[in-house]
């Protein structure tokens, strides 16, 4: 067995009594206590992450527009303002994902890719593969810790341990922009369905910004909540929800996919426009219990009593307080389905994620 | 956390109370429900359902998993824990209390005499 690899802030995990998990090689708090009050501070108050495990890549030279307009589904060059935001499939050849991730224009040629930690080893490797033809410098940030505030006041407390120079500037960012001020880069997004920022720093600084924020009153929360927070707010879970073996249309995902230009000759895209003119045959959805229980993974959808398809991530809602599930279905399936469960069916709504959106039901 | 010493506990994870000649209660113990984490819901037996030693009898599902619960003792289920409908983490904050799961009247009392001590119990969670 390997040893974890700790992030900068494992010693406040640590001070803060955290269960501590074993996530992809990190050793990452699972929760401080209840990961359902950790849930509830995120939806009603502000709650903070750590995710410094998360990979962050900055590619640098004239080529990185050129390159990332070749590697990734969405187009890059719909970032029209440096600190843009983007969500994007990375895909391969068949059009399968091999990661999901945010790209941020930073000016120039200067763009920075945040990446799933699970997927660090194949995504590098692929990266540094498909920019052979390109002039552009792939750059591995392991210097940079990363922290997530989110919640309705996660801003306002945030931006009150700021210094003022920062203030001002970093209040006036919009949903799904960023900005850099001296060592921070303050970006406004997010994976559960609140308002927020996810902050890169060194990883010196790390600690004491964490402290700061907890004496600010933001909650520490831990990758249960992350888990439960995500699911509700309807997005994707890399390996559970989507992996190599689908593409972007059956994933909810097609949204992220630009097909326009034409001409931009993006890895996958030819699998895609096959599959889009065959037809998909299965889609995403939500699911949501109508009896008291607990959704999980790999559980079985019905239709009319015939099989129509699997959940990918299933968990229990704590703000609707009921069973919920992303499942890849069949399109023909209707409003309601039932879901085989360890030794009955159950019936369950049939819904268009999210589930939950700043803190209020969606559906 | 110690094991109350006054009550008969299974390999299984379940703790059995005599409440009097006729009545016992069943939880689950503190050890299984740290393993679960936090209750999100507890699937109740039915009051009158016969229940056979060893057979799966309700469920305590936690955000990240689901174990069975399985009858101590052969017997009738005479009354269920209906607070654990509403706040099933009541077997997470008060396991040997307020988080009982069901009372069971016992076909046969000396069926308790098969059931393990706090010491075996203990010896057994250490084990494995």
């Amino acid at each position: 067995m390997h040893s974890s690899q700790k992030t900068p802030l494992y010693e406040k995990h640590l001070e803060m009594r955290a269960t501590l998990v074993d996530f992809t090689g990190w050793s990452l708090p699972l929760h401080y206590g209840s990961q359902i009050e950790e849930h509830h501070y995120v939806r009603h108050d502000a709650g903070m992450f750590d995710v410094s495990h998360m990979t962050v890549v900055d590619l640098h030279q004239k080529d990185a527009q050129s390159f990332l307009r070749r590697v990734l589904a969405n187009d890059v060059a719909r970032l029209v303002h440096p600190g843009d935001a983007l969500y994007t499939c990375m895909l391969n050849a068949r059009g399968g994902v091999q990661d999901d991730l945010i790209v941020y224009w930073r000016g120039d040629s200067n763009y920075r890719l945040i990446l799933n930690a699970s997927t660090r080893d194949k995504d590098l490797a692929h990266l540094r593969a498909e920019a052979v033809p390109f002039q552009v410098v792939i750059e591995e940030r392991q210097d940079l810790a990363m922290i997530a505030i989110q919640g309705p006041h996660a801003r306002a407390k945030t931006l009150s341990v700021f210094p003022h120079s920062l203030q001002e500037s970093a209040k006036e960012l919009a949903r799904f922009k960023s900005g850099e001020w001296q060592d921070f880069f303050v970006a406004r997004t997010g994976y559960t369905g609140e308002d927020g920022f996810e902050i890169l720093l060194p990883r010196k600084e790390a600690p004491f910004f964490w402290d700061k924020l907890k004496a600010v009153g933001v909650f520490p929360c831990g990758l249960g909540a992350r888990d439960t927070l995500r699911l509700e707010a309807g997005m994707n879970l890399y390996g559970n929800d989507m992996d190599e073996s689908v593409t972007p249309l059956v994933s909810n995902l097609e949204w992220t996919v630009a097909f326009v230009p034409l001409a931009r000759d993006f890895i996958g895209r030819k699998a895609l426009m096959q599959q889009k003119e065959q037809g998909v045959s299965q889609k995403m959805v939500g699911v949501v219990l109508k009896t008291p229980g607990v959704l999980r993974s790999h559980q079985t959808i019905l239709m009319d009593g015939k099989e129509a398809g699997m959940t990918t991530s299933g968990t229990f809602s704590p703000t609707l307080k009921r069973g919920i599930a992303l499942a890849r279905v069949s399109t023909e399936v209707g409003a309601t389905c039932q879901v085989v469960m360890r030794n009955t069916q159950a019936d369950a709504l049939v819904i268009t994620p999210p589930f939950v959106r700043n803190g209020k039901q969606t559906f | 956390m110690q094991e109350p010493k006054n009550l008969k506990y299974t390999k299984t994870h379940e703790w059995v109370k005599q409440e009097d000649k006729d009545i016992l209660t069943v939880g689950i113990t503190h050890h299984a429900q740290h393993l679960l984490g936090e209750l999100v819901f507890v699937e109740l037996p039915t009051v009158g359902q016969s229940v056979s030693q060893g057979k799966e009898i309700a469920v305590v599902e936690s955000v990240k998993a689901a174990s069975d619960v399985y009858a101590p003792i052969s017997g009738q289920v005479v009354n269920i824990n209906e607070r654990l409908r509403g706040t099933p983490n009541l077997v997470n904050t008060d396991p040997y209390g307020e988080g009982w799961v069901f009372r069971i009247k016992p076909e046969r009392r000396e069926d308790l005499n098969n059931l393990l001590g706090a010491l075996e119990y203990e010896a057994h969670i250490n084990r494995i």
